[in-house]
């Protein structure tokens, strides 16, 4: 038995055919990069690069919300999380995090009480739990997830559950393409969209950016013949000199995606610009609580004094988030830096490109 | 009771863990007489000495201990008494001891329900019938509310070392075969799934089972495996790095040969983790000379507890240290250990 | 950046005032919030992200993009390198 969905798109005979594809369609060098971090791991788990003519060039994308989230913010849900009497919720992804000296790891054995959750919904249940307790989620993320922390804090009040807030890391992919684009060092041609933020923005928002730079945007699937599919289909457009958004991620990405999640996101959260780790400050790129929620807010109901991160001097993850550098040129990369003892978030999260590159593409001859 | 059977509990009178259970006195020896002799009672541990005075076979013994916190403690296919006797059974057999005896410590928190404790030292004894070893001496401990996670156990156990054999992690040789004795991860994802908040109903059965009768059959017919390692946390990843680096080889694995349960597979992908990074409590990899693979896999295949075991790859010169993955795709990665316990991911 | 796996809805219940269901992922069955998807019946499949279920799967596309690829491996077009006209029609 095989996964429906899923292993129909892990068949070696369909990716051979696409490769080959590929190989037949470039002519030329190009250069493409994936937005998605999970794209990226799925790329270094299936050794896709490596079977990808050397015509292509897949460099990695700033689609990881654990490498872009502020030390500032990680400081601060540290710092709340130590309070004496919060419970202190997370996807397991933000638990090992490093901020400027620990993480929440660290805390909780200081006795600080952190838990792990696989929904917000599991967060708003400790809170309806422990009416007593002051519970905090962690709610990072891109489009995909936010509606999905919107929901809990919707529901947050709708009940009146009055000891549930949220530490908002959320950020949106359209203003860090634009970004990695206006770059003079910009060596992208052409991009894999993350397939499930599109399967909740849907592709609209990606045709004036294809248009403006005069690329083609094509939001793909995880599993490596939705990838190869994504990449014959940008080689493609690229050999033909066009652009604009091209799907290829039919089963679960639409033009409009989810309007439904995209009502509650947006009647929760409000675009703001918002700072990204390793990059900077981005115009309108991230999704902050509107006033009428507010109070959930958990920076406002938490006052942590002054935050001074310390980013380490050595760590590029900048370069590496923007298509730059790849993780393997960084000087730090396998030697002061590794996942045991991470100098950036992108050697932290499974999804970083220097963890994946570290993880399942270490050059053999250099152990 | 209407039930059928004769259930010790009403005679207590508590329901749940009181500290004067662990102070030696009354109810002590209540705790003892109702629930632990009942199950786990022997010639050795009904005499209730100190301690156990223990005839050995001649030969060189081999003793191991290891401490049970897992949680929660009782999930599908197992307790944490269960896990407590198999762990124990099976690092004696996977060196190539015989088990014969154990002793089990219990640290018991003040309110755990003494069901619950019932339950999972039945489950002990259980365990200890089937590997066919004695549980010779014990000890509780309480203490209090907070101050240990319900309960904790910690099990000794000593065992006769075969004469013949002589497994080690550094014995590998290129060309050896690289023998997994059943699927991976099942273990890992049944307490994964099973923690409590978390929004899983799966029932992943964990694999929990004594391997030292088939671990016996093997080294009967081959005595000449080269190491032999049970992949529990870290998983099977974590061993082959461990027997990589032990020997200075280089091993190369099969992606389509690693056998996956379809619940743990279902689990391991929602939930983001490598079912070569999951633990295994019931499955081991033996380091077999390529001559002798395939008798070994034959009996393995005789047994319940290896009713799936494959030959997942191969020990090679080339890339000391390292195990490498070959991908279906025809493609290499690098078989990483896992860093730090497994987490649940979004991203 | 976001894992999200396919999985087949069994039931639909109601929690505090949300649509809730349980989506089978190869034998292994998890809570998610179908608030997102209200048109999803039971026996449909849906991806599942962070305990939501984010749309629900296009059968139909599935479908055809599968059939298209096996048609033109069947072909065996790609393998002598002949030209093939439905790749490049993008
Ligand atoms: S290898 Fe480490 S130090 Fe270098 S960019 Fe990546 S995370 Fe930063």
């Amino acid at each position: 038995m095989g996964m429906k969905h899923l292993d129909e798109y892990r068949d070696p005979e369909l990716a051979r055919f696409l490769l080959e594809e590929i190989a037949r369609k470039a002519t030329r060098p190009w250069t493409i990069m994936e937005i998605c971090g999970g794209q990226t791991h799925s790329i270094m788990r299936n050794g896709i690069d490596q079977l990808l003519p050397d015509t292509v060039e897949l460099v990695h994308g700033p689609g990881c919300p654990v490498c872009v989230t502020p030390l500032e913010t990680i400081d601060r849900a540290l710092a709340i999380a130590s309070i004496p009497g919060v419970i202190f919720t997370s996807f397991g992804d933000m638990l090992r995090v490093p901020g400027s000296r620990d993480d929440l790891f660290t805390v909780r054995s200081r006795g600080g009480d952190v838990r792990m959750v696989y929904s917000p919904l599991e967060a708003l249940q400790l809170a309806r739990l422990h009416p007593e307790r002051e519970v905090v989620f962690f709610a990072v993320g891109f489009e995909t997830t936010a509606p999905a922390n919107a929901m809990a804090v919707r529901q947050a009040a709708r009940e009146g559950i009055a000891n549930f807030s949220v530490l908002c890391s959320q950020v949106m992919v359209p203003p860090a393409m634009r970004a990695i684009l206006s770059s003079p060092d910009n060596r992208v041609q052409g991009f894999l969209a993350a397939g499930h933020v599109c399967a909740i923005m849907g592709w609209e928002e990606y045709e004036p950016v294809a248009e403006a730079f005069g690329v083609p945007i094509v939001p793909a699937g995880f599993e490596p013949v939705d990838l190869l599919d994504g990449i014959l289909k940008v080689v493609g457009m690229l050999e033909k000199g066009c652009s604009g958004v091209l799907n290829a991620y039919g089963r679960v990405v639409s033009r409009e995606g989810n309007r439904e999640a995209r009502k509650v996101m947006h009647s929760v959260f409000g675009v703001a610009d918002r700072p990204w780790r390793g990059i900077g400050l981005m115009p309108a790129s991230g999704l902050v609580l509107r006033r009428e929620y507010a109070r959930f807010d958990a920076e406002r109901r938490f006052d942590v004094g002054h935050i001074a991160p310390r980013e380490s001097p050595l760590c590029r993850s900048g370069e590496v988030l923007q298509g730059h550098l790849k993780p393997d040129a960084c000087p730090a990369f396998g030697k002061e830096c590794t996942p045991q003892t991470p100098l950036g978030a992108t050697m932290v999260s499974s999804e970083g490109a220097c963890a994946a590159y570290y993880r399942y593409h270490r050059n053999p001859d250099s152990l | 009771m209407t039930e059928p059977f004769a259930c010790p509990l009403p005679l207590l009178r508590h329901e749940t863990i009181q500290m004067a259970h662990g102070a030696g006195g009354r109810l002590s020896q209540e705790l003892t007489r109702q629930v632990f002799m009942p199950h786990l009672g022997n010639a050795f541990l009904d005499l209730l000495d100190d301690q156990a005075k223990l005839t050995l076979p001649s030969g060189r013994a081999a003793f191991t201990t290891d401490t049970y916190v897992v949680s929660p403690c009782l999930f599908p296919g197992g307790t944490i008494g269960s896990l407590a006797v198999n762990g124990t059974v099976n690092d004696l057999a996977v060196g190539g001891a015989r088990p014969l005896y154990l002793s089990a410590g219990f640290v018991l928190e003040e309110g755990f329900p003494i069901a619950d404790l019932d339950r999972i030292v039945g489950s002990m004894a259980e365990a200890a019938g089937k590997a066919g070893v004695l549980i010779v001496t014990g000890d509780t401990k309480v203490v209090q509310k907070g101050f240990c996670d319900g309960i904790f156990i910690n099990t000794s156990g000593i065992g006769v070392l075969r004469q013949e054999v002589e497994l080690s992690c550094r014995n590998l040789q290129p060309g050896d075969r690289i023998l997994l004795s059943g699927t991976a991860g099942d273990h890992g994802m049944s307490i994964m799934t099973a923690r409590e908040g978390l929004s899983f109903q799966s029932g992943i059965s964990s694999d929990c089972a004594p391997l030292n009768h088939m671990i016996e059959a093997m080294l009967d017919a081959v005595p000449g495996i080269h190491a032999m390692r049970d992949p529990t946390r870290g998983g099977v990843a974590a061993v082959l790095n461990e027997l990589a680096a032990s020997s200075s080889v280089g091993i190369d694995i099969e992606e389509r040969s690693i056998p996956v349960r379809d619940e743990v597979r279902g689990a391991c992908e929602l939930l983001g983790i490598d079912p070569l990074h999951a633990a295994n409590e019931g499955k081991l990899i033996a380091v077999v000379p390529d001559e002798a693979a395939r008798e070994v896999l034959g009996i393995m295949h005789a047994f319940e507890e290896g009713r799936d075991a494959a030959i997942i790859g191969t020990v090679s010169v080339d890339h000391p240290g390292m195990v490498v993955m070959h991908t279906v795709f025809g493609s290499r990665r690098i078989v990483d250990l896992p860093a730090g316990e497994q987490l649940p991911r979004i991203c | 950046m976001c894992l999200a796996i396919p999985g087949k809805l069994l039931d639909i219940t109601e929690e505090n005032g949300l649509k809730m269901g349980t989506v089978d992922v190869n034998g292994s069955k998890t809570r998610a919030c179908l608030e997102y998807v209200p048109d999803i019946v039971p026996g449909q499949y849906t991806i599942v992200h962070a305990g939501f279920a984010l749309k629900i799967i296009d059968e139909e596309e599935a479908a055809e993009s599968l059939k298209l690829w096996q048609e033109l491996i069947g072909s065996g077009a790609f393998e002598t390198g002949d030209e093939l006209p439905s790749t490049d029609d993008l």
